[in-house]
């Protein structure tokens, strides 16, 4: 089944197109990546998901149904993190959850359960009566994620999920997201960090301008690029050994051209080169992404530096 | 959902800082007036004041007339101008909405939790005044003892103690009416703004261009739509017999204000995008 299905979707606000002809399809049990720059549509485009966001033009299915008119029936089985966290303010964490639970119609049965269980998952569990406002930044955002775990999400939607958490707080949340889409739980994130997407993901979208310029399978865009790197203490006696295949020589670095890395070894070590490391070489998500997107949204002078 | 509502409602501070100032104010004239014995002369609104003295019975009808003009609007606009505007202030707008809560239910749950604001504001004013009133000016003379054994009405005809009350709870529920219509309103202005202050005072805007265009001779056409108009006409529960032309034609445009009003906001709302 396709958990995520939108079909030319656009969205102008005024003068400003924020989304545009964006046709994406997410299938169940994917971990899908929303890459893009600041300003590039990405949260239009989960707003819109979401029904929050009329679409100008085109159309948005939700777990095989249509968006918004079937938000009723869709929304209760997907767990959304929007643009960060929010609460009130004025409440305990657990009082926020329950009040959520309950606005959402989840049943007064078992709710203190449902969300006792979701404090403990995103390691809330002894979260006292202190108010949100008191909160860290971090514990909003583990809020944030508890409120979308309520009620056992088919799909879950998240945009910037580990924003504001220290890099214990990151590892845990990867882990936990781990979890669910081991459980068959499809997770789609949205995100500018571009390591946390190649740290969680399997398929990645890149948005550039409002235009979805791509979507490929992570191992895809990081095929090995043909260049091996290797570490030796004889770095000329390796460059007499591949004689024409080597790129360039560093110190002790020597960058060779070779299809085989272990063949490249072989080789090397038949010869007598002691190697201390031999690396293929992918481009980074990181490359890939900056080549195929403009400036960011939040730069006005053109990309220009 | 109304539930959840009428939850975030009482658990706010302001709400009961609002209610507790509504109380303060009739209070702190009680004590004024029993310290000085000196009584305004009877006016529009006044008329209760100058009776308080001699029975502290009629204070909850005073408290109401002296709240009401500018007390009462300006807790309504805060708290109404905070329904959908303060949900989007703080990001729980679209948490809601994800939930989901269909936005239809979330207006109506929304206004209800405003008319049970309302409706308590007026109640704790009139229960205070009516505790403070007795405390500070003590009841009028029993019937046995020579005194006319009840209220006397505004038409010097005397009130049992039954009809005192049930003109009181007629009263009750014609102001929170006319403040559940202002409510309305704020309601609407709520969903045309995400700053809960830019809506209240949109309020306060209307109240105040009502109560100014009211004297102009130039609005006499639109002068019987006028909201404020309106306010006032409870005193007539008052009288005996009780005048109802009045009362009516209020309850029935403040009706039309709440209908018109939510409908604005519904309109506004089901198809608005939420960006907050």
């Amino acid at each position: 089944m396709t958990v995520i299905e939108t079909e030319g979707l656009t969205k102008r606000f005024r003068h400003v197109v924020a989304v545009d002809g964006v046709s994406l399809a997410v299938p169940a049990g994917a971990r899908f990546g929303l890459l893009g720059p600041n300003g590039s549509g990405k949260t239009t485009l989960v707003r819109m998901l979401l029904g929050l966001v009329h679409p100008t033009a085109g159309r948005v299915a939700l777990l095989g149904r249509p968006m918004p008119r079937d938000a009723a029936q869709v929304l209760p089985r997907v767990g959304a993190l929007v643009e960060g966290p929010a609460a009130w303010p004025h409440l305990s964490g657990r009082t926020n959850l329950r009040l959520m639970d309950a606005a959402g119609g989840g049943g007064r049965r078992n709710r203190a359960d449902r969300v006792e269980e979701a404090l403990v998952r995103v390691g809330l569990g002894g979260i006292g009566a202190r108010h949100v406002r008191a909160y860290s930044l971090g514990m909003r955002q583990r809020l944030g994620i508890a409120a979308a775990l309520l009620r056992k999400p088919e799909l879950l939607l998240l945009d910037e999920p580990t924003n504001g958490l220290d890099p214990r707080g990151i590892g845990e949340m990867r882990a936990l997201l781990r979890h669910f889409a081991a459980q068959g739980t499809t997770v789609v994130l949205s995100s500018h960090l571009l390591s946390e997407v190649e740290a969680l993901c399997s398929r990645v979208g890149v948005m550039s301008a409002g235009r979805l310029v791509l979507t490929a399978d992570l191992d895809t865009l990081r095929a090995p690029t043909g260049l091996v790197q290797v570490r030796t203490p004889d770095p000329a006696a390796a460059v007499g050994v591949l004689n024409g295949q080597v790129v360039h020589r560093n110190g002790d670095l020597v960058m060779v051209r070779a299809d085989d890395p272990a063949a490249l070894n072989a080789r090397l070590v038949a010869a007598g080169v002691p190697v201390r490391e031999l690396t293929a070489l992918r481009r980074t998500l990181e490359q890939v992404v900056l080549e195929l997107t403009g400036p960011s949204a939040d730069r006005v002078d053109g990309g220009r530096s | 959902m109304i539930g959840v509502e009428l939850s975030l409602l009482l658990r706010r501070r302001r709400v009961w800082l609002c209610w507790a100032l509504l109380c303060a104010l009739p209070t702190a004239i009680a004590i004024l007036l029993a310290v000085t014995k000196i009584v305004p002369p009877p006016g529009p609104g006044a008329q209760f004041l100058s009776a308080v003295l001699a029975d502290g019975q009629l204070f909850p009808a005073a408290a109401l007339a002296l709240v009401l003009p500018i007390f009462l609007p300006i807790t309504v606009a805060v708290v109404a101008g905070d329904t959908i505007a303060g949900e989007a202030a703080t990001g729980t707008l679209r948490y809601l909405l994800v939930r989901p809560v269909g936005r239809l239910r979330l207006l109506a749950a929304k206004l209800a939790a405003v008319a049970v604001f309302v409706l308590l504001a007026v109640v704790f004013v009139t229960v205070t005044a009516y505790i403070v009133g007795v405390l500070a000016f003590g009841v009028g003379p029993d019937a046995s003892l020579g005194g006319t054994g009840g209220i006397t009405s505004l038409s010097g005809v005397v009130l049992t103690p039954t009809q005192l009350a049930g003109r009181t709870a007629l009263t009750i529920a014609y102001l929170a009416l006319c403040m559940l219509a202002l409510g309305a309103v704020g309601l609407f202005f709520s969903t045309l703004t995400d700053s809960p202050l830019a809506a209240a005072l949109g309020v306060l805007a209307f109240v105040v261009a009502s109560t100014v265009l009211l004297p102009l001779d130039a609005a006499a056409g639109i002068r019987f739509y006028l909201p404020t108009r309106h306010w006032l006409a409870w005193v007539d529960l008052y009288r005996d017999p009780i005048l109802w032309r009045a009362v009516r034609q209020g309850a029935a445009v403040q009706a039309g204000y709440v209908l018109v009003a939510f409908g604005a906001a519904w309109a506004n709302f089901a198809t608005k995008d939420v960006t907050s």
